[in-house]
C-alpha cells in the first residue's frame, strides 16, 4: 500500500502541546455551555436545572460511571476489551455490603475493591491467558456476577437485622466533607437566582457540603490514572499492548503480564465504583442495583475517546441526566431540550465556518427538531433522559468516529512468540 | 551497563557472532538445517538467499523470538541460549524487523524508551539521548511527534534509533530495503557504513544480489534452509551470487518456445487508482496481456503491485481508465462477476486472501467458486461435488495431506499453494494472476508451480506474474513491464534482458 | 477411528466445563452452609412429566434465543443486542395482536411478522451503523439494549391499558391465542403451540448456513474477512443481512409465551433472555443441534431452579451462577481443544510427508 513517502502538509504539533490545545479547547466548551445553561435557567425558570442538590446529586450519580469508566479505560488501554465491568460492579457493591456491615467502613471500601479485583482476575485468565474472546468472557461475567450476588445476598444477608434476602444491612457512609461558612454562604447567592453568580455558587455550593470522601478518591484516582498512564513507564508499557503487542514483545515486554495488571486495576476500580453505589448512592447493596450502570461507564469511556478527562466529562454529563430524571424535574429536562438546540446550532456554526457543509445542514437539522420539541411540548418524559447516554454515544461514534482513536489493538487475542 | 560489557568484549573478540549447526524445525518444515557461519567484528556481514530460503528463521532465533531445536551460538566469543528478545537485548543484539514493529498511535519517544525505560526515563534525558543519536547519525527525527504521521523511511530509522538507544553493538536488519525507494536505500546504506564506522557490528538480510555487493564486507550464501559458502564480495559477480543462492535450480531463460497468439485477453488502459487521503497508487497503466502470454510484472515491493492486483480483481476501485477481459468490460464489475467471466488469482498472501485456515480443504475449494459448478448447485453447497474436486485437486496437483477433510492451516506453506494453484486451474480461467507464487514455499513446490504456470500458458491463458525474484520473472516471461512508483517504467525482453538491467529499471537509476 | 477421536474431542470440552461448574457449584453451596448432597439430590432426579414439559417449554424459547446470536456468530458478528431486539419485537406484536386488524389466526400471522420486521429493524440500525460508520456492532448493540428498554417501557405506558396493578399493551383477544397441546396424558401442562417456531428456526439455520452459499458466504466472511472479499463476498451486504436475520429470529423468542401464556406484553414480561442466549449459543457451539442441547440444559437447570428452594431450601440463584460458570468454563475448554488439534493435524500431515518420501526413496 505504502509508496513514497506521504509529504506531510505542516509540521504536526508535538504531543505535549496538542494535550494542551485539547485541554484549553474542553475549558472553553465548558465555560459556554455553562453560560449558556444559567441562560436558559433564567430565561425558562427551571431553577432545578443546576442547583446546587441537583449538582450534588449529579455528581454523586456521576461517580460510579466515572469509575466503571476508568476501569474500562485501564483495560482497554492494554488492549483487553471489558463488558464484564457491569458483573463487576454489581460484586463490588455485594463486597462493600457485606464487609461494610461486619468489620466498618475502610474493610468495607476494601471488600468492594477485592471482589471486583477477582471479577477482573476472571476476566484475565480468560481472555489473556486462554484467549478467549473479550465480549463472550464479559458475557459470561455478566451472568454468572448477578447471580452470585443474589446467591450470596441471601446466604448472608437474611438473617441479619436491616437485611433481607434481596439486600444488606446499611454498611454505613464513609466521612464526609463540609465547610459549613462557605456552603451557607453559597446557599445565599444561590437563593438570589442571578444569572451566572447563582449558577457558580450553587457548584461550589454542590462541592462544600457533603462531599464524600470516596467522591475525592474517585476524582484523585482519575488524575492518578492520567498520570501514571501517560506520564510512568509502567503506563508507557501498559499502553504499548493496547497499540502493538508485538513491537512491545519485540522489546522484551512482557505482554501478559502487563496486560493481566491492567485488567486486575480493571476490576478494582469497577469494585470500588460498586462499594460507592452500596455505601453513598444508597443504603447498602441491593439486588438489581447497578442496572446498567457499566455498561453506562463503558460509554462514558467511548465518548471521552479512551482519555480519562473525556471519560470523566462523559460520566458527568449522563449522571447529570440521570440524576436530573430521578429527580422527576420534567421542567428541567425540558430547558435542557433548549440547551442542547442551541448548542447543536453552534456546533453547526462552527462546521460552516471550517468547510464542512453537509454536517453543518445535518446537525442545523437535528437543532431546528429539538427546538421544535421544546416549544411544542410543556415536559419530557424520564424515559429519554434515560436513554440520552446512549443515544449520545451512538452519535458520538456514528458522526465523530474519524476523530476517536481507540487503542489499535483493543479487542485482539494475542498469542506469545508473534513478534516480528 | 549490560551494554558496556558488550562493548568491552567486543573490542576483544575478533568475531562478534558465531553460529554452529542451528537446525530448526516446524511441523512439515524444516526451516534451518545446519546452519554455520561467523561474523567478523566490526563488519557488514550479508545473509542471502532466496525467499523461503531460512533467512528470517534464523533471525528469529539470533533475536531470541524462537528457540533452535539443535545447535549452539556464540556471542563475543561467549555461548548463549536465548530464551526471549530481552535476553539478546541484554547481549547488545537489536533487530531491525522486516515488518516494523511501531505502535502508530504512540510518539517516536515512547516506541524507543519502551522496554529500556531504566537507562534515561521516559523524560527529558531520554529525549536528549534519542535526539543525540538521531543527530549523530543525520537521521532528522523529532522524538515527539507521532509515529502514524512518519513516512517508511523514517519509521526505518526510528527502528534503527530504537536498537541504538538500548547500545546494541551487534544489529541485524532484516530486508530492510524492502519497502524503501531508492533514494531512501542511498540514506540508508549511508547510515550504515556511518555505524559501521562507529563500530558496530551489521547484519544484513537480503535477496538484492546488487545491494548486497555494495554494502557487505562478507556475504554468507543460504539455500533451502542451509548455509551454502561465504564469499567476499569483491570475489564474486551477482550472477555466480545468484547461481550459489539457486543451485543448479537456476531457471534458465530461452528454453520455451513462444505461444503468445494476438488474441488480446487482459487490457488496461488508463488506469489510475488512488488511496482514501487521494493520494496517487496506480496512475496511467496501459498494459496488455494475450492468450498464451506471460506478462511478467518486475519492482520493488511497494510500487504498486498490490493495487494492480486488486484493481483487476474488483478490490480496488479506479479513479481514471477501463479494464476489459476478452470482449467484456471489467471496469465496474464487482469482483465475483469478474471471477465468474474467468479471472483466477493466486494471491500473494495466500493465508490472508486466499483460504479459509480452519475449514477442510472441500470447503476451501468452494471459496471463490460460490456461484460454479461441481462446487455448488444453484443456491446449494454440493457437498458431493467439491468433496470429488477436491481429492482430484490433491491428486493432480500432489498436495501432501491425509485427505479432503484436513483443514488448511494443517498444511505447509508449499502444499497450500499447490491447493490454490489447483482450485483457480479448476476455474478454466482466461486469466490467471499470479502474484509471488513461490514466496515461501520449498523447492520441490517451487518447481511443480513454475511448471504449472508454463502448462497453464502453453494451454492458451493469459497469465500476469508479479514477482519480486528477477530470475522466476525471466525464466518464465514472455515480456516484462516494471512498476514504479505506481507507473510502468520500462518494457523489456527476457530473451535479453539481465537481472541488473531490470534492477536499474526498478530502481529508476537510468532515469535520475 | 478417526471419526471416534474427533467426536471424542468434541466431547471432552463440554464434559470438562460441566465437571469445573459442577465443582465450583458444589464448593459454593458447601462454604455457604447449604447443603450440597440435597442440591445433587434434586439436580439428578429425573424430571417428572410435568416439569417435562416446562423444560421444552423454556428451551423452545432459548434456542431461538441462542439461534438468533449463533446466526451473528457464524459471521464474526457480536449481536449483544438479541436482548433488545426480543423487547421490540415482542412489544411490537403485542400491539398488532391487540389491535386485531385482521379477524383471528390472520392476526397472529401478522403480529408474528410485525415481530420479526420489528426486531430485524432494530438490529439492522448496529448493522447499518457498522457498514456505513465502521462503528462497532458490539458497542452498537449495548446502546441499543439499552434505549430499547427504555423506550419499550414509555411505549407501553403510553398505548397500554392500567390494570391498576401494572400497565400492559392491550389484551389480545381470544380468538388470536395459540393454544398449546399436550403430549402426557394426565398431565395438565401443555407445551406452547409457539414452541413449534424452534426446531422450524433450527431446521432453517442449518440449511440455511450448512447447505446454501449464502450460508457458506456468512461462515467464509466469519472465519476470514479478506479471504472473503477476495473470493467475490459483497461483506457489507452480508453485514446487513445476518444482522437483520438475527433480530428477526430474536423478535420470535417472545411469541411461545406471548400467544400462549401472557396474552399481552409488560412489565411482567421475562427480561434477560436475550443475554442467555448468546450462552446458550456459545456452549452450542454455534451449531444447531449443539444448541438444541444447550437450550435443554439451560431450560432443565431453570426448572430445578425452582425446585431447589422448594426441596432443598436452597436459593434458585445458584443456577445463574451454575449456568454461567459452565458457558465461562466450556469456551475456555473449546479454545484448549482447539489448540490441541490443531497441534494433531499439523503432526499428521508432517507423518505423512515423511511416509511419502520414504516410498518415494524406496521406488
Amino acid at each position: 500500500m505504502t509508496l513514497a513517502p506521504p509529504i506531510p502538509l505542516a509540521a504536526p504539533p508535538p504531543a505535549e502541546e496538542a494535550r494542551r490545545e485539547r485541554l484549553l479547547r474542553g475549558l472553553l466548551w465548558f465555560v459556554g455551555a455553562f453560560v449558556l445553561v444559567s441562560l436558559v435557567r433564567v430565561v425558562t425558570g427551571a431553577i432545578d436545572v443546576d442547583s446546587s442538590g441537583a449538582l450534588r446529586g449529579s455528581l454523586v450519580a456521576a461517580v460510579p460511571i466515572a469509575l466503571a469508566g476508568l476501569g474500562g479505560l485501564w483495560s482497554e488501554r492494554a488492549g483487553v476489551v471489558n463488558i464484564g465491568l457491569e458483573g463487576m460492579l454489581v460484586m463490588g457493591a455485594l463486597g462493600a455490603g457485606y464487609f461494610g456491615y461486619h468489620y466498618g467502613v475502610v474493610v468495607g471500601v476494601l471488600g468492594g475493591i477485592l471482589l471486583g479485583l477477582l471479577g477482573g482476575a476472571v476476566h484475565a485468565l480468560a481472555t489473556v491467558v486462554f484467549g478467549v474472546d473479550h465480549i463472550v468472557s464479559g458475557v459470561a461475567i455478566n451472568i454468572i456476577a448477578p447471580g452470585l450476588a443474589a446467591f450470596l445476598a441471601k446466604a448472608l444477608f437474611s438473617d441479619i437485622p436491616g437485611g433481607g434476602p434481596t439486600q444488606s444491612p446499611p454498611p454505613g457512609h464513609p466521612p464526609t466533607l463540609t465547610i459549613g461558612p462557605v456552603a451557607d454562604w453559597a446557599a445565599e447567592l444561590e437563593a438570589k437566582h442571578w444569572f451566572v453568580i447563582s449558577d457558580l455558587s450553587a457548584m461550589l455550593g454542590a462541592l462544600v457540603r457533603e462531599l464524600s470522601s470516596l467522591t475525592i478518591v474517585a476524582l484523585l484516582l482519575i488524575v492518578a490514572t492520567a498520570w501514571v498512564l501517560w506520564r510512568t513507564s509502567l503506563g508507557l508499557r501498559l499502553r504499548s499492548v493496547g497499540e502493538s503487542p508485538s513491537a512491545a514483545e519485540s522489546l522484551g515486554v512482557n505482554v501478559y503480564r502487563y496486560k493481566i495488571i491492567a485488567v486486575l486495576v480493571s476490576g478494582s476500580l469497577a469494585g470500588l465504583g460498586g462499594a460507592y453505589l452500596a455505601m453513598v448512592s444508597s443504603q447498602g447493596y441491593q439486588n438489581g442495583m447497578v442496572n446498567g450502570i457499566g455498561y453506562i461507564g463503558l460509554a462514558a469511556m467511548i465518548f471521552g475517546n479512551w482519555r480519562p478527562a473525556g471519560m470523566l466529562v462523559g460520566a458527568a454529563l449522563f449522571g447529570y441526566t440521570r440524576t436530573l430524571q430521578l429527580r422527576g424535574g420534567t421542567d428541567s429536562l425540558h430547558a435542557l431540550l433548549l440547551v442542547i438546540a442551541v448548542l447543536l446550532v453552534v456546533v453547526a456554526l462552527r462546521q460552516l465556518l471550517t468547510g464542512q457543509r453537509r454536517r453543518a445542514i445535518v446537525t442545523t437539522v437535528f437543532g431546528a427538531a429539538f427546538l421544535a420539541w421544546f416549544l411544542t411540548t410543556d415536559s419530557v418524559d424520564a424515559a429519554f433522559t434515560g436513554m440520552a447516554p446512549f443515544l449520545a454515544t451512538l452519535f458520538v461514534l456514528a458522526f465523530a468516529s474519524q476523530k476517536l482513536r481507540m487503542p489499535a489493538a483493543d479487542g485482539q487475542i494475542y498469542r506469545k512468540g508473534s513478534a516480528g | 551497563m549490560a551494554s558496556a560489557d558488550a562493548a568491552t568484549a567486543t573490542a576483544t573478540a575478533t568475531e562478534a557472532v558465531r553460529v554452529e549447526g542451528i537446525t530448526k524445525r516446524f511441523p512439515g518444515v524444516v526451516a534451518n538445517r545446519d546452519i554455520s557461519f561467523a561474523v567478523r567484528a566490526g563488519t557488514i556481514h550479508a545473509l542471502v538467499g532466496e525467499n523461503g530460503a531460512g533467512k528470517s528463521t534464523l533471525m528469529k532465533i539470533l533475536y531470541g523470538v524462537q528457540k533452535p531445536d539443535e545447535g549452539t551460538i556464540e556471542i563475543n566469543g561467549e555461548p548463549v541460549s536465548l530464551h526471549s528478545p530481552a535476553d539478546a537485548i541484554v547481549r547488545g543484539v537489536g533487530m531491525v524487523f522486516q515488518h516494523f514493529q511501531l505502535a502508530d498511535n504512540l510518539t517516536v519517544l515512547e516506541n524507543v524508551v519502551l522496554g529500556a525505560e531504566r537507562l534515561h526515563g521516559i523524560g527529558a534525558a531520554a529525549h536528549a539521548e534519542i535526539k543525540r543519536i538521531s543527530d549523530t547519525y543525520g537521521f532528522g527525527l523529532d522524538p515527539d511527534e507521532l509515529v502514524e504521521t512518519l513516512g517508511v523511511g523514517e519509521r526505518q530509522r526510528v527502528e534503527i534509533v530504537k536498537v541504538l538507544y538500548r547500545g546494541a553493538r551487534i544489529i541485524i536488519l532484516d530486508e530492510p530495503t524492502a519497502v524503501l525507494v531508492p533514494q531512501e536505500v542511498d540514506a540508508l546504506f549511508a547510515n550504515l557504513r556511518g555505524l559501521k564506522k562507529q563500530g558496530h557490528t551489521l547484519i544484513f538480510i537480503s535477496h538484492k544480489l546488487d545491494e548486497v555487493r555494495a554494502i557487505a564486507d562478507e556475504i554468507t550464501v543460504i539455500r533451502r534452509g542451509t548455509t551454502v559458502e561465504t564469499v567476499l564480495p569483491s570475489e564474486v559477480t551477482s550472477r555466480q551470487l545468484a547461481e550459489l543462492m539457486v543451485g543448479s535450480e537456476l531457471p534458465s531463460p530461452s528454453t520455451q518456445e513462444s505461444t503468445v497468439t494476438d488474441q488480446v485477453r487482459l487490457q488496461l488502459a488508463g488506469v489510475e487508482a488512488r488511496d482514501p487521503f487521494d493520494r496517487v497508487l496506480l496512475s496511467d497503466i496501459d498494459l496488455t496481456v494475450h492468450a498464451g502470454e506471460v506478462l511478467g510484472i518486475a519492482g520493488v515491493e511497494g510500487n504498486g503491485q498490490t493495487e494492480l492486483v486488486e484493481v483487476i480483481t474488483g478490490m480496488l476501485a479506479l479513479s481514471a481508465g477501463t479494464i476489459r477481459l476478452g470482449e467484456h468490460d471489467l471496469t465496474r464489475m464487482p469482483t465475483r462477476r469478474r471471477r465468474e467471466l474467468g479471472v483466477g488469482v493466486i494471491p500473494e498472501d495466500r493465508q490472508r486472501y486466499g483460504l479459509l485456515l480452519d475449514s477442510p480443504l472441500w470447503e476451501n475449494r468452494i471459496l471463490g467458486f460460490q456461484t460454479r459448478p461441481p462446487a455448488v448447485n444453484g443456491v446449494w453447497i454440493s457437498r458431493g461435488g467439491a468433496r470429488a474436486d477436491t481429492a482430484r485437486i490433491i491428486e493432480q496437483y500432489d498436495v501432501r495431506t491425509p485427505g479432503v477433510d484436513t483443514r488448511a492451516r494443517a498444511l505447509s506453506g508449499g502444499n497450500q499453494q499447490k491447493f490454490i494453484v489447483g482450485r483457480e486451474m479448476a476455474g478454466e480461467p482466461q486469466l490467471l494472476i499470479a502474484a509471488h507464487p513461490t514466496r515461501g514455499v520449498d523447492v520441490g513446490a517451487q518447481a511443480a508451480i513454475w511448471d504449472h504456470i508454463r502448462a497453464a500458458r502453453r494451454d492458451g491463458l493469459a497469465v500476469l506474474l508479479i514477482s519480486a525474484d528477477l530470475d522466476e520473472l525471466i525464466g518464465l516471461s514472455d515480456s516484462i513491464k516494471v512498476l514504479l512508483r505506481g507507473r510502468v517504467v520500462g518494457d523489456f525482453d527476457p530473451q535479453s534482458v539481465t537481472p541488473e538491467q531490470l534492477g536499474s529499471a526498478m530502481t529508476g537509476a537510468g532515469r535520475d | 477411528m478417526e471419526l471416534v477421536r474427533r467426536i471424542g474431542l468434541g466431547l471432552a470440552a463440554p464434559a470438562l466445563a460441566f465437571v469445573i461448574a459442577a465443582v465450583l457449584s458444589t464448593v459454593l453451596l458447601v462454604s455457604t452452609g447449604a447443603d450440597a448432597g440435597k442440591f445433587w439430590d434434586t439436580m439428578l432426579t429425573a424430571p417428572e412429566d410435568r416439569n417435562l414439559v416446562n423444560i421444552i417449554n423454556g428451551a423452545a424459547v432459548l434456542y431461538l434465543s441462542g439461534i438468533a446470536a449463533a446466526i451473528g456468530f457464524r459471521m464474526g458478528l457480536f449481536n449483544i443486542g438479541v436482548e433488545g431486539q426480543y423487547r421490540i419485537g415482542s412489544f411490537a406484536a403485542a400491539v398488532v395482536a391487540g389491535e386485531a386488524w385482521l379477524p383471528g389466526k390472520a392476526n397472529t400471522l401478522l403480529a408474528i411478522l410485525a415481530a420479526m420486521a420489528a426486531g430485524a429493524l432494530w438490529a439492522g440500525i448496529a448493522g447499518l451503523l457498522r457498514v456505513t460508520r465502521g462503528v462497532s456492532e458490539v458497542i452498537a448493540t449495548i446502546m441499543l439494549n439499552a434505549v430499547a428498554g427504555l423506550l419499550v417501557g414509555y411505549l407501553v405506558k403510553k398505548v397500554g391499558v392500567s390494570t391498576g396493578v401494572s400497565t400492559n399493551t392491550k389484551p389480545i383477544p381470544e380468538d388470536g391465542w395459540v393454544g398449546g397441546f399436550q403430549i402426557f396424558s394426565g398431565v395438565t401442562a401443555e407445551v406452547r403451540g409457539l414452541a413449534l417456531l424452534a426446531p422450524i428456526a433450527g431446521i432453517a439455520f442449518y440449511i440455511l448456513v450448512n447447505r446454501t452459499t449464502f450460508g457458506f458466504n456468512l461462515r467464509a466472511t466469519g472465519q476470514n474477512q479478506s479471504a472473503a472479499v477476495a473470493s467475490g463476498v459483497d461483506v457489507k451486504r452480508m453485514v446487513v443481512i445476518s444482522m437483520l436475520l438475527s433480530g428477526l429470529v430474536a423478535g420470535l423468542i417472545g411469541m411461545p409465551t406471548l400467544f400462549g401464556d401472557a396474552h399481552n406484553y409488560g412489565s411482567s414480561f421475562q427480561i434477560g433472555l436475550g443475554f442467555t442466549g448468546i450462552a446458550v449459543a456459545l456452549l452450542g457451539r454455534n451449531n444447531p443441534v449443539g444448541i438444541a442441547f444447550a437450550a435443554l440444559i439451560f431450560a432443565f437447570l431453570d426448572d430445578r431452579s425452582g425446585l431447589l428452594n422448594i426441596l432443598a431450601g436452597i436459593s434458585p440463584e445458584i443456577i445463574a451462577v451454575t449456568q454461567g460458570l459452565i458457558v465461562l468454563a466450556v469456551v475456555i475448554a473449546y479454545e484448549i481443544v482447539r489448540r490441541y488439534r490443531v497441534n494433531l493435524e499439523q503432526a499428521a500431515v508432517a507423518r505423512q510427508i515423511v511416509e511419502s518420501t520414504h516410498e518415494e526413496a524406496r521406488a
